[in-house]
């Protein structure tokens, strides 16, 4: 089991005839994910064909017409960012489910109005923008991400959730977690950003409810109160370990480290404040990014 | 992005905010000059230091014998001429500076209007709603983070549709629960619709005024303001792009900007290079969580992106090595999809281009490790001070170990 997708997901890739998005979607088909087409306006009726997979996709011009043909329920978006806002609402205006944004850079208020827009779409859940994307080990992969530093959970077996704001330090968590045998049921980059579609709260209460988890790992960073909301959710609502993580321990305030959400402004948003809300629910925090795998195997062993 | 106070209140002014006139001027004769035509009456001006950094009036410029600040009234021409003269001769330094303080290029004149009473109004993103919010409270001219913590309840804040903008009704009922009577309300109202209109059509991050000031005279003005920009909206923004001023900028940011690097500077001695921002701000925080018991911190914050090119990475190394306090380097580098052999060749091509002179500790994880390994073992004999380790914590141990 797992959540968002698994091996019937059926996926397309908005701005598939550009660099990063074509070179994704070849290594999502060599990964196995089912990739059924692409959209780029102006060069509908055209054939994307991958480098490496040798796989060839139909390319149409809007969404709707790429549902219509292939009846695809997910998106993969590499729409530049000026144009990135329009392609989440064109998705989820077409009916796609499941709207994964890599795109980084997207102007905030963009983003605050496709959001008021897809709350008049509510079949439509929006992943990221600015994350590595989605992936069920070794069954679909929607994403940056390297798949093979994933370990699929055997027949029967269950693994662990992660939910992360981050790329790069997700890889290295999940890599942590297979060297110490532990598979990933789903792994969600939820992105980097000040408005993001789905929320650490919307993916626990997946995980809990979804019986091929049997852990989650959480990893936040400075910015916002969202890892205090979900801190709260937890103790709440969580019943399953839960290890976390926070990026940012030693960051400035009022600095942007990198990702446009990692700030700490208005007295908010610090590490600190974050890991004493996650401990007070009952999570394992990993004191260094060294010690995330660690911190699962902590929480499972907390639980039994 | 930020700009000075002047490009604000031009802004705001532009979009129908009551803003005091102003000179901006470059030398004191300029100012002498800004004296005379804005000085009408007799009754002074004020001249304001214009750095990209708050504080400013309770400020002090370093190495003046007295305590002047960056905000001034001067109710004589000499007068302005001799304050004018010494701002532009020593750096500012603010609560928000840093130690050094920041040498003053730009001055403004601006006619003076004494407050009576100073309220603060902004509009910022809230995150937790997803919409913009237009915060005010009558506490205005302090430090609103403290209003914010101390007693929260004086703070009004009214989320608004980025769609339509703060609306009229949404500022009069504003004006009135903040205390304005009579002409004032329309005046005050006239600065939130600015606040707005500037925040909506520019991209802005933060449109600040405070104070928003009542004057002796009754009319109500923006005294002072702060507009920040959504960097990743600066392409569909020229105007607001040509407002930048690099000299307010820390020069080794900008040159990593120009190299498409994220790099931020920061107080201690181990450099870091790292692909990822979150992966860079947790290899700061690893560094710290083993040096910090030895006085040992991170040097800096550096994201080279996704991918490690042998470009990039000089580029890198040169930026961090010309911090004088650089005592050694962690770099720290997961290798997804591109080949770790690829990223370990970007390094060694890197270290023979600039040159190593202090250790250098790599760990590298990921696709093809064990071939980008033997690349840098095999490079020892032209960069001895290159060391690799296996792991993350043995490498943020070593990198400790060697520098301090």
């Amino acid at each position: 089991m797992s959540i968002l997708v698994d091996s019937s997901t059926r996926v397309i890739t908005q701005g598939i005839t550009g660099g990063a998005g074509g070179f994704h979607t070849d290594q999502s088909l060599l990964y196995g994910s089912q990739f059924v087409g692409g959209v780029t306006p102006k060069k509908g009726g055209a054939t994307w064909k991958g480098e490496k997979s040798g796989k060839a996709l139909p390319v149409f011009n809007t969404v709707a017409e790429a549902v219509r043909a292939t009846g695809a329920t997910a998106s993969m978006i590499f729409v530049p960012p000026g144009g990135a806002a329009d392609a989440i609402m064109e998705a989820a205006d077409a009916g796609i489910a499941l709207i994964v944004a890599i795109t980084e850079g997207i102007p905030v208020l963009d983003m605050a109005r496709a959001k008021r827009f897809l709350k008049t779409k509510p079949g439509s859940r929006l992943v990221g923008p600015n994350c590595p994307g989605v992936i069920t080990p070794g069954q679909c992969k929607i994403g940056i991400m390297p798949g093979h530093i994933h370990k699929p959970c055997a027949a029967g077996e269950t693994g662990i959730g992660v939910i992360s704001r981050s790329g790069t330090l997700t890889y290295e968590a999940v890599f942590q977690l297979t060297a110490l045998g532990l598979p990933q049921s789903t792994c969600v980059g939820i992105g980097g950003d000040p408005v993001i579609g789905t929320s650490q709260i919307d993916l626990l209460e997946m995980f809990e409810a979804d019986p091929g988890t049997r852990a989650i790992l959480m990893i936040g960073e400075i910015g916002g109160t969202a890892e205090e909301e979900a801190a709260a959710f937890v103790a709440k609502k969580v019943k399953k370990p839960v290890a976390a993580f926070i990026a940012g321990q030693t960051a400035p305030p009022g600095r942007r480290m990198g990702h446009a959400g990692a700030i700490i402004s208005g007295g908010s948003g610090s590490a600190a404040d974050k890991i004493a809300a996650l401990e007070k629910a009952g999570i394992e925090v990993a004191p260094t990014p060294a010690d995330l795998g660690t911190a699962v195997q902590k929480a499972l062993a907390r639980k039994k | 992005m930020k700009v000075h106070e002047y490009q604000a209140k031009e802004l705001l002014a532009a979009a129908g905010a009551n803003v005091p006139k102003h000179i901006v001027c470059k030398t004191a004769d300029e100012v002498a000059a800004a004296f005379d035509q804005l000085s009408k009456g007799g009754g002074g001006v004020m001249v304001k230091a214009q750095i990209h950094a708050g504080g400013r009036g309770a400020g002090q410029l370093l190495g003046h014998p007295d305590k002047l600040g960056g905000v001034k009234f001067c109710a004589s021409k000499d007068k302005a001429r001799s304050v004018a003269e010494t701002m532009l001769k020593y750096p500012l330094k603010t609560l928000q500076t840093g130690p050094n303080g920041q040498p003053i290029k730009t001055l403004i004149v601006q006619a003076d209007a004494e407050p009576d009473k100073e309220f603060y109004v902004a509009v910022v993103f809230d995150r937790g709603v997803g919409l913009p919010v237009l915060m005010a409270s009558a506490a205005g001219g302090m430090d609103i983070e403290k209003v914010a913590h101390d007693t929260p309840e004086k703070i009004i804040k009214v989320p608004f549709s980025p769609e339509t903008g703060l609306l009229p009704f949404q500022a009069r009922r504003l004006a009135y629960e903040l205390g304005f009577t009579g002409d004032q309300v329309g005046k005050a109202e006239g600065i939130m619709l600015a606040l707005s209109k500037v925040y909506l059509a520019k991209d802005a991050t933060l449109a600040e005024v405070n104070p928003l000031a009542i004057t002796k005279s009754g009319d109500v003005m923006v005294l002072d303001a702060k507009i920040d920009f959504d960097d990743n909206a600066l392409f569909r923004h020229k105007d607001v792009a040509a407002l930048r001023d690099e000299g307010e900028e820390n020069p080794a940011e900008v040159r990593a900007a120009k190299a498409n690097l994220n790099f931020i500077q920061l107080d201690g001695t181990i450099g870091c290079l790292v692909n990822g921002a979150g992966l860079a701000m947790a290899t700061m925080d690893i560094i710290n969580y083993h040096g910090k018991a030895h006085g040992v911190g991170p040097a800096n914050f550096l994201d080279v992106g996704g991918s490690v090119t042998a470009d990039g990475a000089i580029e890198a190394f040169r930026i961090i090595l010309s911090d004088a306090k650089v005592k050694g380097i962690l770099v720290n580098v997961f290798g997804g999809i591109a080949s770790c052999a690829t990223i370990a060749r970007a390094l060694v091509a890197a270290g023979k281009e600039v040159g190593f002179k202090v250790p250098v500790v790599v760990r590298l994880e990921g696709n093809e490790v064990t071939e980008a390994r033997a690349i840098l073992a095999a490079a020892a004999g032209e960069l001895p001070t290159l060391k690799t380790a296996a792991d993350l914590t043995s490498a943020a141990k070593l990198v400790v170990e060697l520098s301090k």
